[in-house]
């Protein structure tokens, strides 16, 4: 049995270490100075002004501290363990899904998660990471003339479409999103033909009646409608937007100041930590703190980019690629969702949200791209042990 | 190795489109916040203003009412309502438990304090724990203050009547806005539970000029409503009420209601027959005022509403009373006016007879024969009923009307009744049957259809007295449109159009009523005094007197219910030589004006006559000018 780090005769642990891309990792922690700078801004003192460390940006803090450790231990991780074990990931992800599935319709309404005592486990995150490991593992296996034959597509439709449709039931539509377009990205990433796509679409169309009708919730439907027509209810389901949009436009081109947004401050602003905090970041910082924001994701994105196209071996270019995207994912259905151009389903912004599962989630599919960049030149044979050539 | 390589280039392809829809979509959601925060930018600030900022109203002081001496008949006075904020207590029962340690919370209350605080969807709206604290509470309570977190004692202005009993169908009372206030006037100060507003008297008949004008103060709310901060910038401070100065005499009512002690309901009006100020206005029984402001309880509404003796009703503008034989004056005028002489002779014989009916004289075996100064020195009601034959209804009618009866007087007080002065016309539009010569008899001695208010009453008698001029009663010296004050000039009241010799002989016969021999308040006139009073008897009868008890024996008013009893009446006016003051008194189902109404009308002139000396020799103050009573506040 190979170790978990290191075989004979290639990179020694402390030799991976050192092949991390420090730039890399400071883009994160830039990222995460935002949000605790922002969770700071959330919080009021005990005398009522504006800033305070406590309840959200110490913790926060904390939490960022412990996700570093984690990403930097997957980074210096063997590559091939996760090619190998990327199957259970995926296995133990779904397992743990219909478990919170059968223990939600015992107890009382939505349930997404297990009390792991020291912290919340939520399958949904757990199973963001594994499908990407699952498909890419798939995809790196599978020749590329076999790619386009259509029965060997129907392996990873069954690895997507499974968890999406438990997720959906959760009833969890953000992530069921995500895990969708994430698993379409990787069948796009991995050669699989345009007109299958088109294909595709045509059926998940035909589907929407039909998950319409058996898949949502009452309210999921009621977000839907009141996102296509805001003003209908402006203090009812349709108020979270509308104030949303408020504070952003009264943030302008620079911004009310630190510590001095009024809408989140008063209240107006609902989940101001987690799925609105980019809201406060542009009424406070206005357009030019948000814009600065999206930029620092779009080059954090391209160095995932450019690690996945600079990866020798298949897997690891699909892993780098599918991970890149499931933050991309991230970022664009939170972004987009606060600024009314998607319904509110609950996405929180990698890395400035508040919250320790989906920072522990964002921060080991970090691990695994500067894994994929720390085994950049490493060769795989699709067998996955061994060297191809 | 190829295949690898296609595979590759594949992904490079597909990896570069898909970075490249990342870079594409992430660019347009940074253009559609450009949208929000740039071109959409002035909309939303402006929405986002209106979230953040409230108006709370500032209430107006409302203005005190005073009598002509400034002394007060109606204040505010600071009340304090001890309040608990659940959201600023970390502990509310120990919280509870420390105040109840310094002033008393019976256990109910602690129970409706808990639950109102449980049941509240705002825990930052703050729940009264007691009202109407006294000084000793409101100081023990600030003293340990530190120890009573999201506790607060606010200060509020209530209504005080310090006479609220003297007082109450003058000035009226203040009490809760309720849906048709709101319908009538669109001031935003109504919409406040504190607010109070003048339901009846002087409260509600100066209404506007006694609110003020309410201010205002723009605030920073946060999403819950809470008060976060003030704008001072923005603060339009409010424009407290105008102080009404009435013509009352504060003192004089109050020695007229204490006279009044012993009837179960009467109404007295004075007033200054050259000006018109009403100095007194009473009704008895008369109610507390105080008991308005706050909320009268049902139990207390009820018994004022079920009282046999309407302490509600205000008796001298609406309390319409045959007025008898002060009536006759009315008659005695239109005869002289219609040029029958004063020596017109009458014999009486005790009744006459008119057609098939009988028409009795109150004295039943007859006056003799009257001249017609004795005519009403004696009261004969056989001289009035050939008198009113000889002018006709429409004559008489004619001068009442001159006289202000028939039409409310234009009092400045709310409620008032216009009275009844009946013709020809009125009978045929109202009973539906044509005017009978017997009607006029009965006109004649002030009974049948005509009706007069106790003021209406004394304003006759005023205008009789002042020399022909049509004086009206009024409550304050000051003029109010809305809500603007200016001072009133005395008025110039236009003439009656009746001969000063008229006037004259109808003055004497109404000094020998009170002081000949044979005068029928003889027993009433004014003895040591400088002032001589005159006046003229009522006594109306509210029952039909059958044949049959005529024959037996006419009952008693002692001898009949409260309710049958004829109603004593009184007008009077003195001094003789210059006249400066009428008063009326209408004493309920009293008995006779001789008995019951004239001695009320001798001491309220005495009164008034001592008063005046008072004032002369400066042991009453001067008219007190409103900043003196500001000051004092």
């Amino acid at each position: 049995m190979q170790s978990l780090f290191q075989r004979p005769g290639e990179m020694t642990v402390p030799e991976r270490f050192g092949q991390i891309s420090w730039s890399l990792v400071t883009l994160i922690a830039l990222l995460a100075a935002v949000g605790i700078t922002m969770l700071y801004s959330a919080a009021v003192d005990s005398t009522g002004a504006p800033g305070s460390m406590d309840p959200w940006a110490k913790r926060q803090a904390i939490r960022f501290a412990i996700g570093m450790a984690v990403l930097i231990f997957v980074a210096v991780t063997d590559l091939r363990i996760w090619l190998q074990y990327a199957y259970v990931v995926y296995g133990v992800a779904l397992a743990l899904l219909i478990g919170v599935e059968i223990a939600g319709t015992m107890g009382m309404g939505a349930r997404r998660w297990i009390d792991l005592k020291i912290f919340l486990l939520q399958p949904s995150e757990v199973m963001k990471v594994g499908l990407v490991l699952a498909l890419a593992r798939y995809f790196h296996s599978v020749s590329h003339e076999n790619t386009g034959r259509i029965v060997y597509l129907l392996v990873p439709a069954a690895l997507v479409l499974a968890p999406v449709a438990l997720v959906l039931k959760q009833p969890d539509l953000g992530t069921a999103g995500m895990l969708m377009v994430g698993g379409v990205a990787m069948f796009f990433i991995a050669g699989v033909r345009m007109w299958k796509f088109a294909l595709g679409g045509v059926l998940g169309l035909a589907a929407i009646p039909l998950a319409w009708r058996f898949l949502l919730h009452d309210y999921q439907k009621k977000r839907l409608l009141t996102f296509f027509n805001p003003d209908n209810d402006p203090m009812g389901a349709g108020y979270h937007i509308l104030q949303s949009k408020i504070a952003l436009g009264s943030g302008g081109i620079t911004g009310r100041g630190y510590l001095q947004g009024t809408q989140s401050y008063l209240n107006f602003l609902p989940e101001k930590q987690t799925d609105f905090i980019f809201t406060m970041l542009a009424e406070e910082f206005g357009l030019l703190g948000g814009l600065g924001l999206i930029l620092i994701y779009m080059i954090v994105l391209g160095y995932g980019f450019a690690i996945a196209i600079r990866s020798r071996n298949h897997f690891g270019r699909l892993l780098a690629l599918g991970l890149t995207t499931t933050i991309f994912l991230y970022v664009f259905i939170n972004v987009a969702m606060v600024m009314g151009v998607v319904p509110v389903v609950g996405v929180p912004l990698p890395l400035v949200s508040y919250g320790g599962t989906a920072m522990l989630t964002v921060m080991v599919a970090f691990g695994l791209i500067m894994n994929v960049y720390v085994h950049r030149d490493l060769r795989l044979t699709r067998g996955g042990i061994d060297e191809d050539e | 190795m190829a295949r690898e390589r296609g595979r590759g280039e594949v992904f490079g392809r597909r990896a570069a489109l898909l970075a490249g829809g990342k870079f594409v979509i992430l660019s347009a959601l940074g253009v559609r916040l450009y949208s929000l925060q740039v071109l959409e930018a002035q909309r939303y600030r402006d929405m986002a203003e209106d979230n953040r900022v409230n108006f709370r109203l500032l209430e107006p002081t409302r203005g005190y009412i005073v009598d002509r001496y400034g002394a007060p008949l109606a204040v505010n006075v600071q009340s304090y309502r001890l309040e608990i904020r659940a959201d600023l207590t970390p502990d509310l029962p120990a919280t509870l438990d420390a105040l109840g340690r310094l002033i008393e919370i019976p256990a109910k209350e602690r129970a409706r304090i808990l639950q109102a605080v449980k049941k509240s969807r705002r825990i930052f709206l703050p729940v009264t724990v007691k009202e109407n604290l006294t000084w000793e509470q409101v100081s023990r309570v600030e003293v340990n203050a530190p120890d009573l977190p999201g506790v607060d004692i606010k200060a509020h202005e209530t209504r005080l009547y310090p006479y609220g009993d003297a007082t109450a169908h003058v000035v009226g009372y203040v009490s809760a806005v309720n849906e048709d206030d709101l319908e009538a006037d669109d001031d935003p100060l109504l919409e406040l539970p504190s607010t109070r507003i003048g339901k009846f008297g002087i409260e509600r008949q100066y209404e506007l000029a006694l609110r003020g004008r309410a201010g205002r103060k723009e605030i920073e709310v946060n999403a819950l409503g809470r008060e976060i901060r003030e704008f001072p910038e923005r603060r339009i401070e409010a424009e407290p009420g105008h102080d009404i100065v009435t013509t009352i005499d504060l003192a004089l009512q109050r020695f007229i209601i204490d006279r009044l002690a012993d009837q179960h309901a009467a109404a007295v009006a004075v007033m200054d027959v050259n000006n018109g100020d009403v100095l007194a206005l009473v009704s008895t029984p008369t109610y507390d005022a105080n008991l308005f402001p706050k909320g009268i309880s049902p139990g207390a509404w009820q018994d004022l509403v079920n009282n046999r003796y309407k302490p509600l009703t205000n008796k001298v503008v609406a309390g319409q009373y045959a007025p008898g034989s002060t009536f006759k004056l009315i008659v005695m005028l239109a005869a002289l006016e219609a040029g029958i002489g004063p020596g017109l002779t009458n014999h009486c014989s005790g009744f006459i007879q008119l057609g098939d009916r009988k028409f009795h004289c109150w004295k039943r075996w007859g006056h003799g024969t009257l001249d017609m100064l004795g005519s009403i020195r004696e009261s004969c009601d056989i001289y009035y009923y050939e008198l009113s034959q000889k002018l006709g209804i429409e004559r008489i009618a004619e001068m009442a009307r001159r006289l202000g009866l028939g039409s409310p007087t234009g009092v400045d007080l709310g409620g008032e009744r216009p009275g009844n002065i009946p013709d020809s016309d009125w009978k045929q539009a109202v009973v539906g049957d044509h005017w009978r010569p017997g009607d006029t008899v009965v006109a004649g001695i002030g009974q049948g259809y005509v009706e007069a208010t106790p003021l209406q009453l004394a304003m006759m008698t005023a205008r009789i007295v002042n020399g022909g001029k049509a004086v009206t009663p009024r409550l304050t010296r000051d003029l109010f449109v809305a809500d603007k004050v200016s001072a009133r000039p005395d008025p110039e009241f236009p003439s009656i159009g009746v001969e000063n010799y008229s006037l004259v002989m109808v003055k004497k016969a109404m000094q020998q009523v009170v002081n000949h021999e044979k005068g029928t308040a003889r027993g009433s006139r004014l003895v040591d005094s400088a002032w001589t009073m005159s006046g003229k008897t009522g006594t109306s009868q509210v029952r039909r007197i059958t044949a049959a008890e005529r024959r037996k024996r006419v009952l008693k008013n002692e001898e009949l219910e409260w309710l049958m009893r004829d109603h004593a009446l009184f007008v009077a006016f003195a001094p003789f030589k210059s006249p400066r003051y009428a008063v009326a008194v209408v004493v309920e189902h009293g008995g006779s004006g001789s008995k019951a109404a004239a001695p009320v009308a001798r001491d309220i002139m005495l009164e008034i006559e001592k008063r005046e000396q008072q004032f002369v020799s400066g042991e009453w103050p001067a008219q007190v000018a409103l900043s003196d009573i500001r000051d004092r506040r």
